[in-house]
């Protein structure tokens, strides 16, 4: 009886050892990139899981009947930042896609993309765009119509942390600059109204999901601020007749980038694949996949399609308005800056 | 087998083998990986840790997470004993199954327990809704803080006082008892002292634990700066603005302060044992 | 080794418990019933909530949530890491375990502490550490990028990851377990000219079984669930690179939360059959 437990040990031992090296010795194994087959490695943010999975079967197709090459995309989600650090640090991305620039500018100071990656491709390396928009009960029981009316007394909003979330750090901009613009770019009264609007916020969830599962399952909260993709898609998931979109009088153009890993393209020899990957996106075929996706096609021809789809609102550019994200989550996110400064009693 | 060292430390060999073979491994998978930690050149420099560890926010948050640490770790220390208790000294139907669960709370991903006890505790949940109308409100406070972390540390408790229970001699009990002592008492001065340091090693456990969980906090804590906010989501806040070296700092005290609970809790138990002997 | 003898004694001991040692019935059953409430208050009510969401969309959707090739890829990934990693651990828990308990030494108690390290270390951090030496900037990034070694986001990191996490679990189990032991029987053993290794397997063994398995079972049930460091050193690749944890936090963030329901109660499905290789081990060692 315990002859049998302890060759049991033994044995599940041995076998484990061999295993781990085994694991090890695999872990070198390059990407095959002979000829005929490709492997690309798209890095990308959370909510682009559907949008990557149409268009990784429509890019395979059209580069095989271009080139006669088989490529397979893998794919990774998760937060952007958290994503960007990986690249960083070692993860074989030959292409990245996420919420916004400032994590690819991240991943180009330490030199494995080239400078002036943002002018490479049309757009600001942006082949798709949304907005921020505000996602209220049915039937609009507060009356939200804009943003002032988020710091209306009563009203509680749900939105992410700026600090843990990428995506969020847009609602917070958004917020900023309808506040500049009226109050004529007075940055204290800017400030008054950020920090009004965050003592309206019961929770700051890590994440989009979180605020929006806070939001609709756990009934928290008159209205969620969100990018306009996840509203539209809450809508189709959970049901119009629970919740609706309110378009603010302005909001932000937020850019999701794109760009090529070059060092990594350029040790696997995929870069001529990564490039036409990335470029493909601004086609028909790639822009109508991101429409049926929710985020706004910046092709003419399908705008024009999509039209109804995207309300047409004013909108601004990070560039325009904050000089870019260097300067912005500089200002805006880091430590002692202002979001940091909202919550800091005594300040 | 060597005997030479044993012969000097007792009659009992291996000793080289074991603590050399332990050394090693604890060097190869926690030590030299920890150092890489201190010692990286993430330009964390001596004011920027002083900074970070004076940051009124940094500092509400830890007090946060160790105190709904050691209340959460408190409870599951009485409720741990119960459930140990009566695992090993009672038959029951359905006993087996009630063992298993014990472990599913590691079991379970951090974050899917999360949002299942949210999904319970908000106000529009099973118990959320019964709490409500007595004015407890449990998901987004501290409370909810508590609650998650005692479904995370329970196994700790239950599977570190199990085991010696399990082999408590019934000689001493039985001695108590015949020498009339009611099994109240028994139980108070025989059973509990040899409990004892079982019982501080799960509580430890599950504190220290708690202190680092992150998981499943975020989703029932609300994260309000300064009152709800715990320290591993600050890290993370820091490590999403590239800040290495601030996470590394509040990383390091937060370690720091366990390390010195965990060693308290071991050289009390230690001095425990002794006066017991 | 004959198990029948011990088996015997274990009976009669019970027996006499049975009849000296007992609480009366009625505070036997008000502790099981307390025990029952606590259980479905802390454990059980959030499984079922886990349960009813996974079943929510009804059945289809859940199974095919589980025989997804992505998710049934993870659930070999976490089968795989936890059949290396709950090894190597245990085999560390009884080195520790044994050096630590039968023999006197100087810097015990840190010893002892360094063990238990793991613990409080946030695992976010646990996961960071590894990328800051493996990494690509890390200590070792150079040379191993130049050798062409992934072993941050690949299937040694997420080991690695895994085995810091666990490390603590086995050696933790033992340690109080055989410090209440002592060592009289194995000095007796020695003293009438047993060798080492035979001294551990008949009479250590034996002696630690049940703090052994209760370690193995923590050990095993913590690597399948870890989440937060393998998330820093994993890479998140769908289908390659991502366990279960891993797999139901992203359908979660993708708006599919029946399916990252149904994965998780996969999780829960591995626990149970941990329960069942206990069950058996159980009633193989108590006849």
């Amino acid at each position: 009886m315990k002859k049998g437990l302890r060759k049991g040990i033994l044995i599940s031992l041995v076998f484990s050892l061999a295993v781990a090296v085994t694991a090890c010795g695999s872990g070198d194994k390059e990407a095959g990139s002979d000829s005929k087959k490709i492997e690309l490695l798209n890095v990308s943010y959370d909510p682009t899981r559907e949008l990557y999975e149409n268009y990784n079967k429509a890019f395979a197709a059209y580069w095989k009947n271009k080139t006669g090459q088989e490529v397979t995309i893998k794919q990774s989600h998760g937060g952007s930042g958290k994503q960007s650090r990986a690249v960083i640090d070692g993860l074989n991305a030959d292409v990245v896609t996420l919420a916004l620039g400032y994590d690819i500018d991240a991943i180009q100071k330490e030199g494995q993309i080239n400078e002036g990656w943002q002018s490479k491709f049309e757009h600001n390396s942006s082949p798709y765009t949304s907005t921020i928009v505000l996602l209220v009960r049915k039937g609009n029981p507060k009356g939200i119509k804009d943003w002032n009316d988020l710091i209306k007394d009563g009203v509680e909003v749900i939105t992410p942390n700026p600090e843990t979330s990428g995506g969020a750090r847009w609602n917070y901009l958004a917020a900023w600059d309808y506040a500049l613009h009226q109050n004529n770019g007075d940055q204290d009264k800017a400030k008054e109204f950020v920090k009004k609007l965050f003592e309206h916020v019961p929770v700051l969830d890590t994440g989009a999901r979180g605020a929006t599962t806070t939001f609709v399952e756990r009934g928290i909260g008159d209205v969620l601020i969100a990018w306009e993709n996840e509203a539209l898609l809450s809508l189709k998931e959970l049901g119009p007749d629970k919740f609706e979109i309110v378009y603010p009088s302005e909001s932000i153009l937020a850019e999701p980038p794109v760009a090529v890993v070059d060092k990594n393209v350029d040790k696997k020899g995929t870069r001529e694949a990564a490039e036409a990957y990335l470029q493909y996106l601004y086609s028909e075929e790639g822009q109508t996949i991101a429409a049926e996706n929710f985020y706004r096609p910046t092709l003419e021809s399908v705008k024009e399609k999509y039209k109804d789809e995207f309300q047409d609102i004013k909108l601004y550019t990070i560039d325009d308005e904050f000089g870019g994200w260097a300067k912005a989550q500089k200002e805006h996110f880091s430590e002692g800056g202002i979001f940091d400064q909202i919550y800091t009693p005594g300040q | 087998m060597k005997t030479a060292t044993a012969s000097n430390r007792g009659v009992l060999p291996g000793f080289g083998l074991t603590l050399g073979y332990t050394i090693l491994y604890l060097s190869l998978v926690v030590l030299i990986p920890l150092s890489a930690l201190l010692f990286n050149s993430t330009g964390l420099t001596w004011e920027k840790f002083w900074g970070v560890a004076t940051d009124p926010r940094v500092i509400a948050s830890y007090r946060v997470s160790f105190l709904t640490a050691a209340a959460a770790a408190l409870v599951d220390t009485v409720l741990g004993l119960l459930l140990a208790w009566v695992l090993v000294r009672y038959t029951f139907p359905g006993k087996s199954i009630f063992d298993a669960l014990v472990d599913l709370p590691f079991a379970l991903p951090t974050a899917v327990a999360g949002v299942s006890l949210t999904a319970i505790y908000a106000n529009n949940g099973w118990i959320g809704s019964l709490l409500e109308p007595l004015g407890i409100k449990v998901a987004f406070t501290p409370l909810g803080i508590i609650i998650a972390l005692m479904f995370i540390g329970i196994p700790f408790v239950v599977r570190t006082v199990q085991p010696v229970l399990q082999e408590l001699e019934a000689d001493v009990e039985e001695a108590a008892a015949t020498l009339g002592s009611s099994r109240l008492r028994t139980f108070g001065s025989v059973i509990l002292p040899q409990l004892a340091p079982p019982l501080l090693t799960g509580f430890a456990l599950a504190f220290a634990r708690g202190i680092g969980e992150y998981g499943s906090v975020v989703f029932i804590s609300g994260n309000m700066p300064m009152k709800t906010e715990i320290a591993p989501l600050l890290i993370m806040s820091k490590l999403e603005r590239f800040d290495y070296a601030g996470a590394t700092a509040v990383a390091i005290i937060l370690l720091l302060i366990s390390f010195l609970l965990l060693l308290a809790t071991n050289l009390l138990q230690r001095w425990m044992r002794k006066s017991a002997r | 080794m004959a198990g029948t003898v011990p088996a015997v004694q274990a009976k009669a001991r019970q027996v006499s418990r049975n009849q000296a040692l007992s609480e009366s019935t009625w505070v036997k059953w008000t502790l099981i019933t307390l025990a029952g409430l606590v259980m479905l208050w802390l454990v059980v009510l959030p499984l079922l909530v886990v349960i009813a969401e996974a079943f929510k969309k009804g059945w289809e959707v859940y199974a095919a949530s589980i025989t997804d090739p992505d998710a049934l890829s993870a659930l070999r990934l976490t089968l795989l890491v936890a059949f290396i990693t709950v090894p190597l651990n245990t085999l560390f828990g009884i080195a520790a375990a044994w050096a630590i308990t039968k023999f006197r030494f100087r810097g015990k108690q840190l010893l002892v502490t360094l063990i238990d390290l793991p613990f409080s270390v946030s695992p976010v951090i646990g996961g960071l550490m590894y990328v800051l030496v493996y990494g690509k900037r890390g200590w070792f990034g150079t040379w191993l990028d130049d050798h062409n070694i992934q072993i941050v986001f690949a299937l040694p990191g997420i080991i690695l990851a895994t085995l810091f996490i666990t490390f603590p679990f086995v050696a933790r189990e033992l340690i109080p377990l055989m410090e209440d032991q002592g060592q009289q029987e194995e000095e007796a053993a020695v003293t009438l000219g047993a060798k080492g290794w035979k001294v551990f397997w008949h009479i250590t063994l034996p002696n630690i079984k049940w703090g052994l398995l209760y370690g193995i079972i923590l050990c095993n049930a913590r690597a399948m669930g870890e989440f937060g460091a393998v998330s820093v050193v994993s890479g998140h690749i769908r289908g390659e690179t991502n366990t279960l944890p891993l797999h139901v936090e992203i359908l979660y963030n993708e708006y599919q939360f029946s399916a990252s329901f149904a994965v998780a109660s996969l999780l829960l499905l591995l626990a149970l059959v941990t329960l069942v290789l206990k069950a058996w081990f159980t009633r193989k060692h108590a006849h």
